[in-house]
């Protein structure tokens, strides 16, 4: 079982789900943060690094002696990375995105891969979670496939993947093959509009998802009715409660600083589970 | 010679484009017959690399001289590289910034 946490605004909670949830299940579970450019698991989840492989990708390179200046690699590339004036293209690394298909276009095999490397996926073990989470190299702004290295390591029968605000390419890099997306929102006009659109994008990858209020006080005329008039399920409501903002600030898990919470994500896991059976 | 100049117009009355990658149009004068050509720039909108898309343009058009308003690092390291030379004109017409660049009064970009 995968279950993707994600959100379309930041802030609203993904990352104290996440891992709320796999402590919830009381047992062995992976939790994969995919937040690459700003990964943050680890501050509630502590542990020794047991693992780290390093991340690249393959970047063309051009053997001045073979290309005879045709450009064809400048036109196919829709990166814009590769620049060309008249003589041997020059190769821009850090707007290359590793497609190769510059070396596929290239008649006389004059380009050729050579790894860069992008970051690092690291794993954690931290009681009976193992985390992995990758760290992209500062400069680099390319994060699908650190995302998609950090999900080769998925392993066991509970993966919970952290993924990163917005609806662009790195989240949808993280929500493909989820078994599950659980949407977290806010209840706020910042929090909806996010969720409206973070719910198209699961929608087009036709993923099941459900969604969860953070923050949630008795006055919501905003997500709730939202959710009902959509027929979207509400998976569960998390209290706005001063003492979860307080433990979230030492960096103290939630469950463990407050043990009350615990049945609502435990209920919050086999809601889902039973959602994505 | 050649001149290169970004506009979002399209003749020598229309005011200079200030951006270089993502200019409307470029506008290549040409001093010998006092004639122009322009290009559209199909890069606007490109999600990244749109300089250096465009020093590829100003290159193949043949200018030597590129007058924009502010080129980047990339764009100016692949201009560098073309044997383009870039001087700096905002808040002008082309016609105007032609005037300043024969006038002697642009300055030349030696960084982005």
């Amino acid at each position: 079982m995968k279950i993707a946490v994600a959100s379309g605004k930041g802030g609203t909670g993904k990352t104290t789900l996440a891992v709320n949830l796999a402590l919830a299940a009381n047992g062995a579970a992976q939790l994969l943060d995919c937040d690459v450019e700003a990964p943050n698991v680890h501050l509630f989840l502590k542990g020794r690094i047991q693992r780290e492989r390093v991340v690249t990708i393959p970047i063309p390179e051009i053997d001045a002696a073979r290309c005879n200046g045709c450009d064809e690699c400048n036109e196919f590339c829709r990166y814009n990375a590769i620049a060309s004036f008249g003589a041997v293209p020059v190769i821009m690394a850090e707007l290359c995105h590793g497609c190769g298909g510059c070396m596929r276009v290239c008649r006389r095999k004059a380009i050729r891969e050579i790894p860069k490397r992008i970051g690092v996926v690291e794993t954690l073990q931290c009681g009976a979670i193992t985390l992995v989470h990758g760290r992209l190299d500062v400069g680099v702004s390319l994060t699908p496939p650190l995302i998609q290295a950090v999900k080769q390591e998925a392993r066991g029968d509970l993966v919970i993947m952290d993924a990163p605000p917005g609806t662009s390419c790195p989240v949808i890099a993280t929500l493909r093959g989820a078994d599950f997306v659980v949407l977290v929102t806010e209840p706020t006009p910042f929090g909806l509009n996010d969720l409206t659109l973070a719910m198209e994008t699961v929608r087009e990858l036709g993923l099941p998802f459900g969604a969860v209020i953070n923050r949630a006080a008795g006055n919501d005329d905003l997500v709730r009715p939202y959710l009902e008039k959509e027929r979207i399920s509400l998976l569960a409501e998390i209290p706005d409660d001063r003492r979860i903002a307080q433990s979230y600030a030492k960096g103290t898990r939630l469950i463990d600083a407050m043990p009350d919470y615990k049945p609502l994500f435990a209920g919050l896991l086999r809601t889902i589970c039973e959602a994505a059976a | 010679m050649k001149i290169a100049f970004t506009t979002s117009g399209t003749d020598l009355a229309a005011p200079m484009d200030p951006r270089f990658g993502r200019a409307a149009h470029f506008l290549i004068f040409d001093t010998e017959t006092n004639d122009f050509v322009l290009i559209d720039n199909p890069n606007t909108a490109a999600a990244q690399g749109a300089g250096i898309k465009a020093a590829g343009t100003v290159f193949k058009a043949g200018a030597a001289i590129l007058i924009s308003g502010e080129c980047g690092p990339k764009a100016f390291g692949a201009l560098k590289q073309a044997g383009v030379r870039i001087y700096s004109a905002k808040s002008m017409s082309v016609s105007g910034a032609l005037e300043a660049f024969r006038a002697g009064t642009l300055p030349e970009a030696t960084a982005a």
